[in-house]
């Protein structure tokens, strides 16, 4: 089959699943007799309609950055990391141990501190799995879904009878120290003339755009970064060139685990200011279709996480001023996943079916 | 050319053409895989059709049984104008196809693999019956004898293409078309199959070969089309023509088929063998104490049906499998398992290895063409900025060098390496690894599926290497091969050395039967 021009492969296949998945949407509602140009109205006002709304999805779409950067990370490597959403919650761990354990004199050193914290907790989590696979040969997508219920349960265990301060009746941590307070985006000189209002995004959405550039750095600029590509790509031609398959398999999965646990300097540190239940609220699941969406590049998925922050964004706006039920934020997400991510190749067939008609009409106009 | 249609125009009033094709063309995209295709097969003969990789002949084929659908242009067949579809229609046509790669149920029966697709009803014993029955006559007349109740998984590969054929004739086939069909089989196999040929040819049947071996060409077939670059260049009766000018035919200048090579210049010993044994990942021993000495300025050629051992000894020399035994290069001792036995390792060492199989070894398909040179050598000085960074820069300048030294088209690095053809994939692996000016190179099928014009390039440069006092291993299935490039030749079966030869006093026979894990005349002929 005829491969398609690298515009319509980057850009408008993701547009057209887009596409199908507002359409199917749309039907959706009507069949619930709600109206699907009301419902995008309120979902655009919402999200992207004022200062107000751009900070809410600002916040959701750092999050997905970070957990979109890690599923990018580990398929890279040919690893299907669906443990981000277990990595990130012991990344809250590590943040909030790192905020609890001084009294921060201020939030710079706090941020440093806690995004290694994060990281290293992150990561530490990845580890295991990671050497199962390299060593072991357990597939790390059975061990990494189930690193993630033992991470939660281990977080209920640890903030009921470990980290709830005494007298507490909720399940959570005590509150951080005000010297461990991040600026949010309402905080920040220059931008509290945009955001007026305070919001949760925080100055984590800057660490989010960093990882990013990093991660394309290390990917396509290093030594390191070409190994992982080349381990992916062919583990045969991988073991050809020398390189070492449990070594790559490891690092990369440390890297993704790091940073899916960075989000929780956004969520933890940055909004909720002690560490709560579930902290990571299905980011880590949300992370594999921002990194499917955006085509496994730091540039689709900082778009694909800004889609998907306007959705989650969108969605709880949907619950707040329609009749429309919450949980049909979960349907369009859900819609969306399917088309961007599985669906992906039936609207690349149906455009390479496209294209080739156009250019053998093309060939036949010529001849 | 025009003559001889005429010629067998005129014959076609007594028996009509098997198979006539009219201005058949295909285009994928903007590349015309077939252009204005006329060609006519008379009834009862064998005909060839050769061509390079990339000629078109895989496509004219496939339009032939129906995979592809021609832009424009008729299908004759017995006279009829007959359309095909699909290879439905093309069976019904009586054509028979028999691929490169075997279409068989490894774990089914001789029998059941045969009738798979012509069942007759619902129960099978009918059936299996039925074709017990033909398939007993077939193997009289045919000389394919095959038992009808092995299990396909356990037959040789010549057995498994005359399964193949027995599929096709038992579907009543009255044209055969074969795809390559001798890439896997040993010369006594290949001669078996081409006496198989001419029976059925004596019992009427047509038959098509698709080769891209000239000597098979003038054995076997009693007319011979040539395609380049998806025209039908000429058609010419095989015994009015030559090895030397079909070459030229097909490539469109003249072609050395000779290898030109001055004598050896052997120096001391770079790389020694002693009791090398390999076992795979099931424990099956691959390799079953070979060794060998290669001396520097000298090639070793191995020679052996495909998977006899020769992939495991250049796995293990290259670092991509664990072995026991002992190997010392330039004296000193390589390690064969743990630390210090991989590929990196390896080519630390000075061994360089043009991998057998590029698409899983040598290449990252989807990797561009400057990632591909540093392929195994990135942690090279040269390619890196600092501690930090690889220098892309110096890698891309390092791949235009290289792709102009070694004629690699088209010479763009950024283009990714599956879009590259067969022959200028590995001019970039060959490029890549016998630039390092390695001590030893292990060379693997250097020039399989690789076109003529680049073949005749890197046997020079596997001489150029040899002559600037480099040591060589080379391992090919192709016999022509071994004998024209290499200083001595080791023979191997069932992952042991049946016999050392020297290339001027043996002969493809001797090899062949070496091959088949026969010693004629032990001792006989080594050197």
């Amino acid at each position: 089959m005829d491969r398609l021009p690298r515009w319509a492969d980057v850009a408008l296949v993701p547009l057209i699943s887009l596409l199908f998945a507002a359409v199917i949407s749309a039907l959706v509602l009507l069949a619930i007799g709600q109206s699907p140009v009301e419902a995008f109205k309120v979902m655009a006002t919402g999200a992207v309609g004022s200062a107000y709304g751009w900070g809410y999805t600002l916040y959701y779409a750092t999050s997905f950055i970070f957990t979109g950067l890690a599923v990018t990370v580990a398929f890279h490597a040919g690893l299907f990391n669906i443990g981000g959403e277990g990595q990130a919650q012991l990344g809250g761990l590590g943040v909030a141990l790192v905020c609890l354990s001084l009294p921060w004199p201020h939030w710079t050193l706090a941020l440093v501190a806690a995004t290694l914290g994060a990281a290293a907790f992150g990561a530490a989590w990845a580890a295991i799995p990671a050497y199962l696979q390299a060593k072991r040969g357990s597939h790390i997508v059975i061990t990494t879904i189930m690193f993630n219920y033992i991470a939660a349960a281990l977080l209920v265990y640890l903030l009921v009878d470990v980290l709830r301060p005494a007298g507490q009746m909720d399940p959570a941590s005590a509150r951080f120290p005000v010297g461990a307070k991040l600026p949010a985006l309402n905080d920040i000189p220059g931008f509290d003339l945009i955001f007026t209002k305070p919001v949760p995004a925080n100055v984590t959405l800057f660490v989010a755009l960093g990882m990013a550039v990093m991660v394309w750095a290390i990917l396509w600029r290093t030594r390191l970064g070409y190994q992982i590509r080349a381990f992916g790509k062919s583990e045969s031609a991988a073991k050809y060139a020398g390189i070492n398959p449990v070594r790559i398999t490891i690092i990369a999965m440390l890297l993704s685990g790091a940073l899916a646990g960075m989000m929780s300097i956004n969520n933890v540190m940055g909004e909720a200011e002690r560490l709560l239940q579930n902290s990571s609220e299905g980011a880590g699941f949300i992370g594999i279709a921002v990194a499917l969406m955006g085509r496994n590049h730091p540039i689709g998925v900082v778009l694909a996480a800004l889609l998907f922050g306007f959705l989650y964004q969108g969605g709880a706006e949907l619950g707040l001023w329609t009749s429309i039920p919450i949980e049909m934020r979960i349907v369009v997400q859900g819609l969306v996943i399917l088309f961007t991510g599985a669906l992906d190749v039936m609207v690349r067939m149906i455009l390479q079916r496209i294209f080739g008609m156009f250019r053998s009409f093309k060939a036949v106009g010529a001849a | 050319m025009a003559t001889q249609a005429q010629n067998m125009g005129r014959q076609a009033t007594a028996a009509p053409f098997a198979i006539e094709l009219k201005g058949i063309s295909k285009a994928f995209g903007p590349v015309q895989a077939n252009k204005d295709i006329n060609f006519a097969v008379p009834k009862g003969t064998i005909h060839g059709i050769i061509g390079e990789n990339g000629a078109g002949k895989s496509t004219l084929m496939s339009i032939l049984y129906g995979f592809y659908k021609a832009d424009s242009g008729q299908i004759f067949i017995n006279g009829q104008l007959t359309a095909i579809p699909d290879s439905q229609s093309a069976i019904r046509a009586g054509i028979g196809m028999v691929f490169q790669h075997f279409k068989l149920v490894q774990n089914f029966t001789v029998l059941e693999n045969i009738i798979l697709g012509a069942e007759d009803g619902a129960l099978l014993n009918t059936s299996l019956s039925k074709a017990r029955r033909v398939l007993r006559e077939l193997a009289q007349e045919y000389e394919l004898d095959v038992d009808p109740d092995a299990l396909v998984e356990d037959l040789s590969v010549g057995h498994q293409q005359r399964v193949e054929i027995l599929k096709a004739l038992y579907r009543q086939a009255d044209i055969l078309i074969l795809d390559e069909p001798t890439g896997v089989l040993t010369p006594d196999e290949a001669d078996h199959l081409f006496r198989i040929l001419k029976g059925l040819k004596d019992q009427g049947k047509t038959v098509i070969l698709i080769t891209h071996k000239l000597r098979e060409i003038m054995e076997a077939t009693d007319n011979v089309s040539v395609m380049r670059r998806g025209t039908m260049v000429a058609t010419v009766k095989t015994a009015g023509t030559s090895p030397e000018a079909l070459a030229e035919l097909m490539v469109g200048r003249k072609v050395l088929l000779e290898v030109d090579k001055g004598t050896p210049n052997p120096g001391k010993v770079v790389l020694s063998v002693e009791n090398l044994a390999v076992r795979d990942e099931h424990g099956v021993e691959r390799l079953k104490g070979i060794s060998l000495e290669i001396r520097a300025g000298e090639i070793l050629g191995i020679a052996g049906v495909a998977g006899n051992g020769q992939s495991e000894l250049l796995a293990a020399l290259g670092g991509m499998m664990r072995a026991s035994g002992r190997v010392t290069l330039n004296g000193a001792n390589l390690p064969l398992s743990g630390a210090g036995s991989d590929g990196q390792s390896r080519r630390a060492a000075g061994i360089a290895h043009v991998p057998e199989d590029r698409h899983h070894h040598g290449l990252i398909l989807d990797f561009s063409a400057w990632e591909n040179m540093a392929f195994g050598y990135h942690n090279a000085p040269q390619y890196q900025k600092n501690a930090l960074f690889m220098d892309n820069d110096a890698l891309i300048a390092d791949t235009e060098h290289k792709m102009a030294e070694y004629d690699v088209r088209p010479p763009i690095p950024s283009l990714a390496a599956k879009s590259f053809s067969g022959g200028n994939q590995q001019k970039i692996v060959v490029a890549r690894e016998m630039e390092r000016n390695p001590d030893l190179l292990l060379i693997g099928q250097p020039t399989r599926g690789v076109d003529i014009g680049a073949i005749e390039f890197i046997h020079k440069q596997i001489i150029a290497l040899r002559d600037a006092g480099k040591a060589i291993l080379l391992v090919s299935v192709e016999l022509d091969e071994i004998l024209s490039l290499s200083d001595r030749i080791a023979v191997m079966f069932d992952g042991r050395i049946m016999g050392l030869r020297d290339p001027a006093h043996t002969n493809e026979r001797e090899l062949g039967l070496l091959m088949a894990g026969v010693d004629a005349a032990p001792g006989g002929g080594a050197v």
